[in-house]
C-alpha cells in the first residue's frame, strides 16, 4: 500500500548548499546522515500508522514532515528522539539508536502556550534546557566563582540574543506573547548547541505575521549554525524557501525527497491513490487541492 | 505556668515580648515546631502551586482528619495517623493511571470521591471514640498547645528528610513541572518525580495539619507560595520569598494567638491572606504604573478610548 518512492540520499544539492567554512574539517562524503531511516514504520496499538519511510537528513539541513492531520507526523518525531519505538525498519540518529544522542539533540514540542499565569521568567525556562535534567539544586554560588556557571551563563545569553529574545527574556513566560514563547523555546532547545532540532509545528497558533519570522528564525539558525532541523508542519509556505527535504506521509505511506519532487500532482496522486492536484500560486506559493482528508498545506492561507 | 499573669505583659517590645513567651516551654515548642512546618510547607507548597496540584494538597489535607481520628479512636498518637494517611493517600492518587483525553477530570472525580468517603470515615472515629468530640476543632482548625518535644523532633526529622529529596530533585522536578514533553524527551524521569513528589506533599501537609488544623493547611502551603510567585518571577528568590513569609506569618499568628483567646488557625489563615492581598496589590499597582506615568496628568478619569465612541 505505500506508494512510495525512495528519495534522495544525502543530496548533492545541500552539500553544495552550505557554505564549506560552517562546518568541521572532514572529507567531504564521510560524515554519516544525522539521521536514517531504511524502510523505518510504526505500530501504536496494533494500528500501523505508517511504513516505508526512507529519509536521510544530511547535516545543516531543513527538512519539514508534511501530511494531513491524524498520519503520525509527530510521532515520526517522537520516534527520532527514541519516545516511541518504530516497529519495523532501521532508524538512526546521529549515529546511534534513538534517544542515545542526549544533548545533541533538541526537541520544541507540539503545544498551545504557556498559562498566562505561570510565573517563571522566559529565561528560567532557556536555563532549563541547559541544565533541566541535572540532580540536585544549584548552589547560590556567586558567578564569577565557577567557570562553568559563567560559561552556561554567557552561552544563556548568546542564544537568547540569536533568537531575539533579549528584550523580553526577564519577563514572566506567562505574559508572553505566542510569538515570544515560541522563540524563548526555540532557544530553549538550542542552549546546548544540538545538532538536530527537532520541531513540531512550531508555527502553529501563531498569527501569519510571527509565522512567517520565525520560520525565518528557524532557518537562519539552520544555515548559519548548521544545525540540522526535522521540523513538522501543518503549512509548508512559511518554510518553502528554507526546505531541503521533504517528508510527505499519507494513508499509511510517505515520499521522501526535495519539494520540488515531492509536492507534485503526480507524486502526491501516487501516494494518496487518488486524484489530487498541487497548484502554484502567482506569489509561488503551493496548494494542493482535492486530497481526501483535511486540507494540509493550504489551510489557513484564507485566514486575514 | 499562669496564664493571666502570661497574658499580663503586651510590651509593645518585641524582644521583651518574645521572651516572655518563650518563657513557657510549650511556646517554645509552638514555635520550634510551627518553624519547622513552615519552612517544609512553603517549599513543598511552592512546588505544588506551579505544578497546580492544590486539589491533590486539599485532598490529602482532608485524608488527614480521619487518619488522625483513627490514630487517636486505636490509641497510638495523633501524628502517626497523620503520615500514615496523608502518605498512603498521595500513594493512591499517584496510583490512579491518567491515560488518555480527559485522564485528569476522571483523576479528580475519583480523587472527589474517595476524599468524601474518607472525610465520612473520619466523622464516624470521632463519634465512635465517645469524649473526643472536643478535640475536633483542634484537628479542623488547628491547635499549638501541648506541642510534646518529642512531636517536635518527630516533625524536623520528618521535614528534614522531606527537604534533603527535594534537594536532591529539585531541579528535574521544575523542569518536569514547567516543561513536562521536554523534560520526558531529555530523559528525566517525569512519572517517576511525579510520584515522588506527591509523597512529598503528602509529608508536608501531615507536618502542616498538624499546626493549621487539617481545613486551613492551605494558609501555609498555598497562600505564602502564591505570593511569592507575585512578588517576583525568579524561581530561587520566590522560593526563598514563600518560606520567609511563611515563618512570618506563622511567627505573627503565634505572638497573636498567645495574646488573645483566639484561635492560632485564624491568624496563620488570615496573615498569609493579608500578605497574598498585598503582594497581588502591589503587582497590580506596577502594572499600572508606566501606563499612568505616559498620560497627562490631567487626563480626565473616563475619558474615550482611542478611535472611540462618536
Amino acid at each position: 500500500m505505500s506508494a512510495v518512492e525512495p528519495v534522495g540520499r544525502v543530496s548533492d544539492v545541500a552539500r553544495h548548499r552550505v557554505p564549506a567554512q560552517a562546518g568541521p574539517a572532514e572529507p567531504p562524503g564521510a560524515a554519516p546522515a544525522v539521521v536514517s531511516l531504511r524502510g523505518a514504520g510504526v505500530r501504536i496499538g496494533g494500528r500501523e500508522l505508517w511504513s516505508g519511510v526512507d529519509l536521510d537528513v544530511g547535516a545543516g539541513e531543513f527538512t519539514a514532515v508534511l501530511g494531513p492531520n491524524g498520519v503520525g507526523k509527530s510521532t515520526l518525531v517522537k520516534v527520532l528522539l527514541g519516545l516511541v519505538p518504530s516497529a519495523v525498519g532501521e532508524v538512526r540518529v546521529l549515529g546511534q539508536a534513538p534517544g542515545r544522542a542526549g544533548p545533541r539533540v533538541g526537541y520544541l514540542p507540539q503545544r498551545r502556550s504557556f498559562d498566562a499565569s505561570l510565573r517563571i521568567r522566559g529565561i528560567d525556562i532557556v536555563r532549563l534546557g541547559m541544565d533541566g535534567d541535572r540532580w540536585g539544586v544549584p548552589l547560590p554560588v556567586p558567578t564569577r566563582f565557577s567557570a562553568r556557571r559563567r560559561a552556561e551563563y554567557d552561552r544563556i545569553a548568546q542564544v537568547i540574543e540569536l533568537v531575539g529574545a533579549t528584550a523580553y527574556a526577564n519577563r514572566p513566560i506567562g505574559e508572553c506573547s505566542g510569538g515570544e514563547q515560541q522563540r524563548l523555546l526555540i532557544a530553549q532547545a538550542l542552549v546546548r548547541r544540538p545538532e538536530l532540532l527537532l520541531l513540531d509545528e512550531p508555527l502553529d497558533s501563531l498569527d501569519l505575521s510571527h509565522q512567517g519570522a520565525v520560520a525565518a528564525l528557524i532557518g537562519r539558525i539552520c544555515r548559519q549554525e548548521r544545525v540540522s532541523v526535522v521540523m513538522v508542519a501543518h503549512d509548508v509556505n512559511p518554510i518553502l524557501p528554507w526546505l531541503d527535504r521533504v517528508v510527505y506521509i499519507a494513508e499509511g505511506g510517505a515520499v521522501a525527497g526535495r519539494p520540488e519532487e515531492v509536492i507534485t500532482t503526480q507524486t502526491l496522486s501516487r501516494l494518496y491513490g487518488a486524484p489530487v492536484e498541487v497548484l502554484r500560486t502567482s506569489d509561488g506559493r503551493l496548494v494542493v487541492v482535492g486530497q481526501p482528508e483535511a486540507p494540509a498545506l493550504h489551510a489557513d492561507r484564507h485566514v486575514s | 505556668m499562669n496564664w493571666a499573669e502570661a497574658n499580663a505583659g503586651w510590651s509593645w517590645n518585641p524582644a521583651a515580648d518574645i521572651q516572655q513567651i518563650w518563657a513557657f516551654p510549650f511556646m517554645v515548642n509552638a514555635f520550634r515546631a510551627g518553624t519547622v512546618v513552615a519552612v517544609l510547607a512553603a517549599v513543598i507548597g511552592w512546588y505544588m502551586v506551579l505544578r497546580k496540584q492544590s486539589f491533590a494538597g486539599h485532598t490529602l489535607s482532608v485524608i488527614s482528619f480521619p487518619g488522625a481520628a483513627c490514630a487517636t479512636l486505636l490509641g497510638v498518637s495523633a501524628g502517626l495517623g497523620y503520615f500514615a494517611f496523608c502518605v498512603g493517600g498521595a500513594l493512591v492518587i499517584a496510583a490512579i493511571p491518567r491515560s488518555g483525553q480527559g485522564g485528569r477530570s476522571q483523576e479528580s472525580a475519583l480523587t472527589g470521591t474517595v476524599q468524601a468517603f474518607l472525610l465520612a470515615c473520619g466523622f464516624l472515629f470521632v463519634a465512635l471514640y465517645k469524649g473526643f468530640l472536643g478535640g475536633v476543632n483542634a484537628l479542623l482548625f488547628g491547635s499549638f498547645l501541648g506541642i510534646t518535644t518529642t512531636q517536635v523532633i518527630t516533625l524536623a526529622v520528618v521535614a528534614a528528610l522531606a527537604l534533603g529529596i527535594l534537594a536532591l530533585i529539585g531541579r528535574p522536578l521544575l523542569f518536569a513541572s514547567i516543561d513536562g514533553d521536554v523534560a520526558a524527551a531529555r530523559r528525566v524521569p517525569v512519572r517517576a518525580l511525579s510520584v515522588v513528589f506527591l509523597v512529598l506533599l503528602g509529608a508536608a501537609t501531615a507536618e502542616a495539619s498538624q499546626i493549621t488544623g487539617t481545613l486551613l493547611v492551605f494558609a501555609l502551603l498555598v497562600m505564602p507560595a502564591a505570593a511569592a510567585q507575585q512578588i517576583t518571577a525568579r524561581p530561587a528568590l520566590s522560593l526563598v520569598a514563600a518560606v520567609l513569609i511563611a515563618v512570618l506569618v506563622t511567627w505573627c499568628a503565634l505572638v497573636t494567638a498567645y495574646y488573645s483567646p483566639y484561635p492560632i488557625g485564624f491568624y496563620v489563615t488570615t496573615f498569609a491572606f493579608g500578605v497574598y492581598a498585598l503582594a497581588r496589590t502591589g503587582r497590580a499597582l506596577a502594572a499600572i504604573r508606566p501606563d499612568v506615568s505616559e498620560e497627562p496628568a490631567n487626563t480626565p478619569v473616563g475619558h474615550a478610548p482611542l478611535g472611540g465612541t462618536p
